[in-house]
């Protein structure tokens, strides 16, 4: 009987879950500090889900253990690094349609070079290893390597400060609330990609073959669809949205440095392991789940920011250990 | 594009097939054809080969050896997404629903082309299976496995399909559900060539016309379903079907 109820309210029972996980912190930060966390967590949030999600997909999809993903995603970053350099008058400018001009700008050379790059590093490597996770980690890590090194080659081994155009600069102050600009500007990149991909994935039909895919991939060359093209699309819609997580990331912590990927790289992982592989909202729900909790302990418990999101996948793996939001198979 | 049958030669040869299961060599030569204006039976026991020789066909196991012809072109070397856009359409056996999918969208990813002949198709295969009306906006996950295979069916015949290819479809399915399923094969056969692996006698005699008896990876028998009906040696010998005294 009681099952039976709890079953019923499965979906208000996780609704209230979350919303108590989420006002807990607020028996130890004040509420004015906790708004603060709350907006700098939902934007790393967001950063984390750019990277994650294509983690996510391709994994969903083609069952590939993608090490280079954290290359690519610094790859995004130093594109992007290079067109503020180039344009660094529309940086510097004084005018809110300059700066997103640029900012635009560097998202789509970002993305573009980094799709091509993941088509190449799809069709020359990973191809040839299908099936086999084994060599999928080890070719991966070997094209990270590469990969880092290319970086070194082109943009030299130091860590560089990336400019942030003039207007996403500094804080509102809204009833002694601060909010840093930049942040609000990163939670709805998050969305707008969250909807862009969630208007794909639904209302397309070369979404819901992709969404089939992640089911049962056999099937749906059986159906007379080409599913290694479909593979490289996929892989290239993940390496774009990886450089659009580099490169908003590289805006969100000031600087780029040739191994920046290794660090969000493992974050993307657990984020996909908590969210739950090959599911689009899941990844949604563990980015914030790791940026949220990553900020209100960074701020509770300095010494704990990095092992909490840990401790969470564990318990995650322990009560569902298919993650919040697994998608077939 | 469906490609139009010769109704003078068979629409599938398969040749001297081997294919290899890891290091299990499942088909050992398997030779057998489907006539262009018939339902061809395969029927054996558990690990004959059955499902395999399906696979082989749909290129989802490759061939290692011997040939498949499909309206006289060897087609062993192609990939399943090329093969099933020759017009063959498949039925695993596990029905390959796509469960967290709508009807609807089940329905939409079959689909090659979306026409006006397709349209037409699309119409006459809910005329047939009127649950999957019903269920149209319904996630397919929650249908009972008799519609889970008529809309596994129906994606299957929903292009335009000359040859289709299905795997136990009676398999787990109540005998009125299973009375529906022949009543489906009966009005498919009339516009597309049906090869059906079963290993319900009662659904094999009542659709089929012509049968092999696959028995460790090779065609042993062939002929007339209307013969093995009659037959209670062979049933006996490789269907394990004794006589009722």
């Amino acid at each position: 009987m009681s099952e039976t109820v709890l079953k019923r309210w499965d979906k208000e029972l996780t609704i209230a879950g979350g919303v108590i996980l989420l006002m807990l912190p607020l028996l130890g930060i004040p509420f004015k500090t906790y708004l603060t966390l709350t907006i700098a967590g939902l934007a790393m949030g967001m950063l984390l889900f750019l990277i994650a999600s294509g983690v996510s997909i391709i994994f969903g999809l083609m069952d590939v253990l993608n090490f280079a993903h954290g290359a690519l995603f610094a790859w995004g970053a130093y594109v992007g690094f290079s067109v503020f350099g180039r344009l660094r008058e529309w940086v510097e400018a004084d005018s809110v349609l300059q700066n997103f001009g640029v900012f635009i700008v560097a998202i789509l050379a970002a993305m573009t070079a980094v799709a091509v790059l993941g088509i190449i590093l799809e069709r020359v490597i990973v191809r040839r290893v299908y099936g086999s996770h084994l060599f999928q980690i080890l070719i991966t890590f070997g094209a990270t390597i590469v990969l880092v090194e290319l970086i070194r080659v082109f943009w030299g081994p130091n860590d560089e400060v990336m400019t942030v155009p003039l207007k996403f600069r500094g804080n509102w102050d809204v009833f002694d609330i601060i909010i840093a600009k930049y942040r609000i500007i990163c939670i709805f990149i998050g969305i707008g990609v969250y909807t862009v991909i969630q208007l794909i994935l639904k209302k397309t039909k070369l979404g819901t073959i992709v969404r089939a895919g992640v089911e049962n991939l056999e099937m749906v060359q059986a159906m007379g669809h080409n599913i290694f093209l479909l593979f490289t699309g996929v892989f290239a819609v993940g390496a774009g949205l990886a450089a659009l997580g580099g490169l908003s990331m590289s805006l969100f912590s000031l600087q780029v440095y040739p191994d920046m990927g290794s660090t969000y790289l493992l974050f993307a992982f657990i984020v996909v392991i908590i969210g739950g592989l090959g599911s689009v909202t899941g990844s949604l729900v563990g980015a914030l789940i790791v940026g949220l909790s990553y900020n209100y302990v960074a701020y509770l418990v300095p010494w704990a920011a990095a092992g909490v999101n840990i401790i969470i996948m564990i318990i995650i793996l322990l009560i569902r250990p298919t993650g919040l939001f697994a998608a077939g198979k | 594009m469906a490609e139009e049958p010769n109704l003078n030669e068979s629409i599938l040869k398969v040749e001297d097939a081997h294919t290899f299961i890891g290091h299990h060599h499942i088909l050992q030569g398997l030779s057998f054809e489907a006539k262009a204006d018939a339902v061809t039976v395969l029927i054996g026991r558990n690990g004959a080969g059955k499902s395999t020789t399906l696979r082989t066909v749909m290129g989802l196991l490759p061939a290692s050896q011997g040939k498949i012809l499909y309206n006289g072109k060897e087609i062993q070397h192609k990939k399943p997404y090329q093969i099933a856009r020759l017009g063959i359409g498949f039925v695993p056996e596990d029905m390959g629903i796509f469960a967290n999918l709508t009807v609807e969208e089940n329905m939409r990813v079959a689909m090659l082309v979306e026409d006006e002949a397709t349209g037409q198709r699309l119409a006459r295969t809910l005329e047939m299976f009127k649950d999957l009306k019903n269920f149209w906006k319904a996630q397919a996950g929650i249908l009972s496995g008799g519609q889970k295979q008529m809309l596994a069916i129906a994606r299957a015949i929903v292009n335009d399909t000359s040859l289709l290819l299905i795997d136990e479809p009676s398999k787990g399915l109540a005998p009125i559900i299973v009375d529906v399923v022949i009543d489906a094969i009966n009005q498919i056969k009339a516009r597309s060539v049906v090869v059906l692996v079963e290993q319900n006698f009662y659904m094999a005699s009542m659709v089929g016309d012509h049968y092999y008896i696959l028995d460790d990876g090779l065609a042993v028998h062939n002929g007339k379903m209307t013969d093995l009906v009659d037959n209670d040696e062979l049933k006996s010998r490789y269907l394990g079907i004794s006589k009722v005294a």
